[in-house]
């Protein structure tokens, strides 16, 4: 095989200064330490959300308004909301880099992925926040 | 340099699902990312039933008739199972990355586990929710 390595005798520059700032270097794990804090939070907070979706059931609007402007319920969704969004926005993140090879679609794919996941986010925690605060004005 | 033809001998592939013998923890690696994908998707109908509350009554009744008919108890069905399983599956990775339960019985009756309590789970929820209604 040939050395293509760049001649290190022309500059005073090492090979690890040429590479530093490339690639994931200083946060290789930032990705896989995010996955597993929000999953660690999402344990308590969905067992949080089901308990909550079930007092939902059958409630009238004025009465599922009401259970929404308690100040735990939205506290438990807004938190749940915020750690559920970056959870899956890590795992489809993982899904997409394994299983689209075509550069251009991964592109289109890991945008689509971040709008996803941020919309989602901004319209719970608009309609969370409205209803929760409607019951001050 | 110029493009060199593309050697036509047959290239050798890297094994990948169809050549193995299933296992319960392949079985289960891959229903966590099914699951995670289905839990994907359905955070949209989280946000719709939210932006519905906050729309007002009328936006809201569409939403709740949705989620009161057949369909919808069955889509909230599966919905409250996939969350469950992906929940136990979580865990059990936890349990993997502390180094625990990796010899070969416990790893895989850590993966029967994931299904026979996520099933069971499920079940317990809807059984409760119907009887203290």
């Amino acid at each position: 095989m040939a050395d293509n390595r760049q001649n290190t005798n022309v500059s005073i520059r090492t090979p690890r200064a040429r590479v530093q700032g490339l690639g994931p270097s200083g946060h290789g794990a930032g990705h896989w330490w995010l996955q597993r804090l929000t999953a660690a939070a999402n344990a308590p907070l969905m067992v949080a959300f089901v308990v909550i979706i079930a007092l939902m059931a059958g409630r009238s609007y004025p009465e599922a308004v009401a259970l929404m402007s308690h100040p735990l319920v939205a506290l438990i969704l807004i938190l749940a909301v915020i750690s559920v969004t970056l959870h899956m926005r890590l795992g489809m993140q993982v899904i997409i880099e394994d299983y689209v090879h075509d550069k251009g679609l991964r592109i289109a794919a890991l945008f689509a992925n971040n709008f996803y996941a941020v919309i989602v986010a901004v319209a719970c925690l608009y309609a969370i926040l409205r209803v929760g605060l409607s019951r001050l004005a | 340099m110029a493009p060199t033809a593309r050697p036509t001998v047959a290239q050798p592939l890297s094994p990948h699902l169809q050549i193995y013998r299933w296992t319960w923890t392949m079985a289960m690696s891959v229903f966590h990312r099914i699951t995670g994908t289905a839990l994907y998707g359905g955070t949209a109908l989280v946000a719709i039933w939210l932006v519905a509350l906050a729309s007002g009554p009328a936006a809201y009744g569409y939403v709740a008739w949705f989620f009161g008919s057949i369909l919808g108890r069955l889509v909230l069905f599966a919905y409250t199972w996939i969350l469950l399983h992906h929940m136990l599956g979580g865990l059990r990775h936890f349990l993997w990355d502390f180094g625990l339960g990796l010899d070969r019985e416990r790893r895989m009756w850590l993966s029967r586990g994931t299904l026979i309590g996520s099933v069971a789970l499920t079940v317990t929820i809807w059984a409760l929710a119907l009887i203290l209604r």
